[in-house]
């Protein structure tokens, strides 16, 4: 039963990893990877059925898990019937569409990657209706706008899928944001994010002051995902997807990911007359607009994307009535509309599929070539239409009666009720334009490929769907009843009202409504051609996409020219600004204190020593600027100065800095002599003035600001965090080394994320060097051969003696590290000095052919054993990165101290080794290849 | 001495920031070292200067400079280590690919004199010409 506290969270996240095996498989076959995509589908629906049991019983299935309690996100999950509603609806029409998209698909489509993103997609849904956690809420929100944006641009060689996916993206991502400032300030007035919470403390919210900008907030996010007005403009133009992208997303899923939305929040927001206006509003002209433009597209997929925003419109219509009635027939609309949207728009992909064209204008007489195709259009048509029987009418009809008993409560509704009907004349013209235009009225004109029925199974999908039409449409009380109860109880958080599924009603005003829309519809077709030419004249050139463009390039424009205005393509004047930016900050911290610079700590006395040693310290500093385009000259410089840092590291007390600074030293000015081999030894003179006296006045304020910035604190004394290490550091971490106890243990977890920086450095500058080709000179600038002795015989036997000494004295810093200065990183870089000298006294082929050591296996090593000891202490039940010590008695030695740390520290010492003798041999062996390919080249 | 060391923390910025802002790698590499030096030398002062009294723990000591600092500082010295590696050898890189080492990969900036010809420069004029006539083949 453990499965079962924890069957939400996989269903949602099944999906995601089905992705990963469902891309990995096409490459073995190509339906392979539909098959993962439906499998996936089948194990989620079925881990959801035993806690839809418990929906159907009344239940709330909550599953959650703490993480991060600081801003109230918890990892949660929830299903009622709402939810229960929507996830059937998902993973049931998912499932069609993956069996239908597997015979949609060319044969140059990557299966793998649509099933992919498919999964995703679904994944992301799910996580939309599954999620307790509104925060967690928001993220699947935004995975649905990523995953779409992937599944629109499928085609990505065509230009209008890539606009489509663009435009989708920023209006839906947009939309995201809005939704996220209202969660922030839902949940900062409810005080939790959890949905149980949220959904009840209506009143509370409705209540506060902040409510309407709230409302607009999460409206905004509401409207862009549904393609409510006045931004409904994106969804006709992601038709450019895979039709059964467009059957999946704009039927059941991406634009319902709204209306959810409306119906999740409806006991939370609803019933005020702002809601009434903005929900009410926005969906009555979404209505008519779309049901109006729907019947002028010629484009059959066009047709479709217009009736379902005006089918969106009309949901949302309902909700912002506000009343309880009203919400159940939104609800039962979301069903009905899910169900013959799909199957309608596979049969748009069937003709596109099966005759190559989507314009009506060509399409005609398509019914004598696929007679049980057309059958099927026919019925879900009817559906949307509102014909008798069929699910579509039920929902319509309990449509015009939320409709008319609104004109009883208020009768300027009547207005509301005339405008409905009208986009019900519409919908009838429409859809009986989708079916005579097609199916029947003549012939068809130049189709590119002769059409014929599809493959049975690609036509399966749709007959279900039928199927289910005609079920709702005759059997409500069977088909639909029960979810439909438990869907709306979820939503409205409260029992059901007392409503009627059944087919007749009597003789009352909504069925005369129905009437007149059947009987001004077929009129309306009737007139068409007139129609068509109105429209052409006075309305074609209405079109939101043209603001759309407008405000787009405007801030593209707007945000290039701030950019080009900063950047001129040039990285010296990128630092100037940063740098310039930098110091304006410091400058105005500064003023706005209003303090003395210098603080009263008592100054330690200079000594001669110390001025000689900065005086030094300082000049090698100015010669280095002065002479850079001598850059030999400078890099001895950057030397002297270096050695200087150490002793200024040795006379402040900081033994183990000196040590370290001194090796690294080392080992940097070797590294930049290697590399110097392969740059030009001067650089060209500079003769802007301009830019040079800008450069020296940058430099020198930033140089003062530094300067005075550190006086202020030094200037002032302070009560450090240290004393806890100094107490600790015998105690806790068992060395007296205070520095390396801090580095191996009390910030042990740091140094871990140091050391593999390091590695992945070594790493980088290895794949880097690897195949680099580069001109080595083969003389100097006088035409000087170099010296032909590259190894000088008492250099050669001095270093092969010293080299034992060396790695003695590098174990030795390293074993007393934890007592005395000294450690892992300091040891590591005395032995990697150790090895360099080996390379450079005897060669790289003489070194290697002794030390037969892969490099990279030394970093891979050091980070595992590193990580390995952090883990150890996990096991054992402590926090990560625990250490512990201990002693033992030796013969000879004594009393000796055994800590975890150390081998930690082992790790650390590893990879700076292997890290840095990796970089210096991978740069020397590059002179070596360049000068053996440069004689090649020469040679021919 | 505690004016010493911020003069000594300004110098080392100051050079640092004005071979940052050169056009040409190598020097901008040197630059970026005295800025680190300088930046450790600064995170170390944080710890206030202290003379005598090294962090290990003594019965006999009365006193002990700041270990935090110089634990962070260590690690920053070998960081700043592996970055310069880095950097220099992306300037190698660039170098490769665009065949010069100017920041913004121009061969001469308008505001450069051209270096005088030399024997290496001679050379590896040769070279270009040897790798374009073998890459046309």
């Amino acid at each position: 039963m453990t499965l079962l506290i924890s069957n939400l969270p996989i269903v949602t996240l099944l999906p995601f990893f089905g992705a990963i095996f469902a891309a990995r498989a096409s490459s073995y076959n190509r339906v392979a990877s539909a098959w993962v995509a439906a499998i996936v589908t089948l194990l989620a629906s079925a881990l959801l059925i035993p806690s839809s049991l418990a929906v159907f019983a009344g239940e709330t299935v909550i599953q959650s898990w703490s993480w991060i309690p600081a801003i109230g996100l918890e990892f949660a999950f929830r299903l009622d019937g709402l939810a229960l509603l929507f996830a059937c609806l998902i993973l049931g029409i998912g499932l069609l569409v993956i069996l239908y998209a597997r015979y949609y698909l060319a044969a140059k489509d990557s299966m793998g990657r649509f099933f992919a993103y498919l999964l995703i997609f679904m994944g992301s849904m799910l996580g939309i209706v599954l999620s307790e956690n509104i925060l967690q809420l928001l993220v699947f929100w935004e995975l649905t706008s990523l995953s779409s944006f992937l599944l629109i641009s499928y085609w990505q060689h065509r230009q209008d899928a890539r606009d489509g996916a663009s435009m989708a993206l920023v209006i839906t991502g947009g939309g995201g944001l809005a939704l996220l400032a209202a969660v922030l300030l839902l949940g900062n007035i409810v005080g939790s994010y959890n949905l149980s919470d949220v959904l009840a403390a209506g009143e509370l919210v409705r209540s506060d002051e902040l409510y309407l900008p709230i409302l607009i907030l999460f409206l905004v996010g509401v409207f862009t995902k549904s393609a409510q007005f006045p931004f409904h403009f994106w969804l006709p133009h992601a038709m450019a997807a895979p039709t059964p992208v467009s059957a999946y997303l704009h039927s059941a899923t991406m634009v319902k990911a709204g209306i959810f939305l409306l119906a999740r929040f409806f006991p939370v927001f609803a019933g005020t007359p702002e809601w009434t206006w903005l929900v009410g509003g926005a969906g009555l002209i979404t209505l008519v607009m779309g049901a109006y433009m729907a019947l002028f597209k010629h484009d059959i997929k066009g047709l479709l994307a217009y009736s379902t925003i005006s089918h969106l419109g009309l949901i949302t219509l309902l909700f912002g009535f506000g009343t309880h009635l009203a919400a159940v027939a939104a609800i039962f609309h979301i069903i009905n509309h899910a169900t013959f949207k799909a199957s309608l728009f596979m049969v748009a992909g069937i003709i596109d599929h099966e005759t190559g064209s989507r314009d009506m204008r060509k399409l005609n007489g398509l019914f004598k070539y696929m007679p049980h195709t057309a059958v099927l259009a026919i019925i879900s048509s009817a559906a949307m239409a509102g014909v008798p029987l069929l699910n579509g009418f039920l929902s319509k009809e309990m449509f015009f009666e939320q409709t008319v008993s609104a004109v009883y409560d208020a009768p300027f509704m009547i207005i509301v009720l005339i405008l409905v009907l009208l986009a019900a004349i519409f919908a009838v013209a429409y859809s009986l334009r989708f079916i005579h235009d097609v199916f029947f009225n003549g012939d068809s004109i130049d189709l590119p490929k002769t059409p014929h029925e599809p493959p049975t199974l690609m036509r399966i999908p749709v007959d279900l769907l039928v199927l289910i039409c005609l079920a709702v449409g005759i059997f409500p009380m069977f088909f639909v009843a029960p979810m439909l109860a438990a869907a709306v109880a979820g939503s409205l958080q409260a029992a059901p009202p007392d409503y009627s599924l059944a087919i007749w009603h009597g003789f009352n005003l909504p069925l005369v409504m129905s009437m007149v829309a059947l009987a001004l519809g077929v009129v309306v077709y009737m007139l068409r051609d007139r129609l068509f030419k109105w429209h052409d004249r006075r309305m074609s050139d209405l079109d939101a996409r043209i603001i759309y463009h407008f405000i787009y390039n405007s801030i593209t424009t707007m945000a290039s020219a701030i950019t080009r205005s900063f950047d001129k393509g040039s990285l010296q004047n990128a630092i100037a600004w940063i740098i310039g930016t930098a110091f304006v900050a410091g400058v105005i911290g500064f003023m706005s204190v209003a303090s003395p610079i210098l603080g009263p700590r008592e100054l330690l006395p200079v000594d001669g020593v110390s001025i000689a040693a900065a005086l030094v310290l300082i000049g090698a500093s100015i010669m280095t600027v002065v002479f850079h385009q001598q850059r030999l000259v400078a890099l001895v410089m950057v030397g002297v100065v270096g050695l200087i840092v150490v002793l200024l590291f040795v006379k402040f007390s900081a033994p183990d800095l000196a040590l370290t600074q001194l090796s690294v030293e080392i080992v940097t000015i070797i590294l930049l002599l290697l590399a110097l081999h392969f740059l030009p030894q001067t650089s060209p003179k500079e003769l802007g003035r301009l830019r040079i006296s800008r450069d020296v006045i940058i430099s020198v304020m930033s140089g003062v600001g530094v300067m005075v910035l550190s006086m202020a604190v030094m200037s002032r004394d302070f009560v450090p965090i240290s004393d806890f290490f100094l107490a600790n550091a015998v105690p806790g971490g068992g060395g007296t080394n205070v520095v390396n106890v801090i580095l191996v243990d009390f910030r042990g977890t740091d140094t871990l994320g140091e050391i593999v920086v390091l590695a992945l450095a070594g790493l980088g500058i290895y794949a880097l060097i690897d195949g680099l080709k580069l001109y080595a000179p083969a003389h100097d600038e006088n035409g000087l051969n170099w010296c032909e002795d590259n190894h000088p015989p008492i250099m050669q036997a001095l270093t092969r003696l010293l080299f034992p000494l060396m790695i003695m004295v590098a174990v030795f810093i390293f074993i007393r590290g934890h007592n005395l200065p000294g450690g892992g990183f300091i040891a590591g870089l005395i032995a990697a000095v150790a090895l360099i000298i080996q390379y450079l006294a005897n060669g790289i082929s003489w070194t290697a052919q002794r030390l037969r050591i892969d490099m990279h296996w030394i970093i891979g090593i050091g980070l595992l054993i590193a990580t390995f000891t952090g883990l150890v202490s996990m096991l054992l039940g402590y926090p990560f990165m625990t250490t512990t010590y201990t002693y033992l008695t030796w013969p000879i030695v004594g009393k000796f101290e055994v800590a975890s740390a150390f081998v930690f520290d082992l790790g650390v010492f590893l990879v700076v080794v292997g890290a840095t003798v990796m970089i210096l041999v991978q740069l020397g062996r590059l002179s070596d290849t360049s000068h053996k390919r440069q004689q090649h080249l020469e040679s021919k | 001495m505690e004016w010493l060391v911020a003069l000594v923390i300004g110098v080392l910025t100051a050079s640092g920031v004005y071979l940052t802002m050169r056009a040409r790698t190598f020097p901008v590499v040197l630059g970026l070292t005295l800025l680190a030096y300088g930046v450790n030398v600064f995170l170390f002062a944080m710890g206030r200067l202290t003379i005598g009294h090294p962090a290990v723990i003594d019965p006999a000591a009365v006193n002990y400079s700041d270990p935090l600092p110089q634990a962070l500082v260590l690690t920053a010295i070998v960081i700043a280590f592996g970055m310069t590696a880095f950097l220099i050898v992306l300037a190698l890189k660039a170098r490769s690919e665009l065949g010069n080492d100017h920041v913004d990969g121009l061969d001469l900036a308008e505001d450069e004199v051209p270096l005088k010809k030399n024997a290496v420069t001679r050379a590896h004029e040769k070279y270009l010409k040897l790798i374009k006539k073998k890459r046309k083949e």
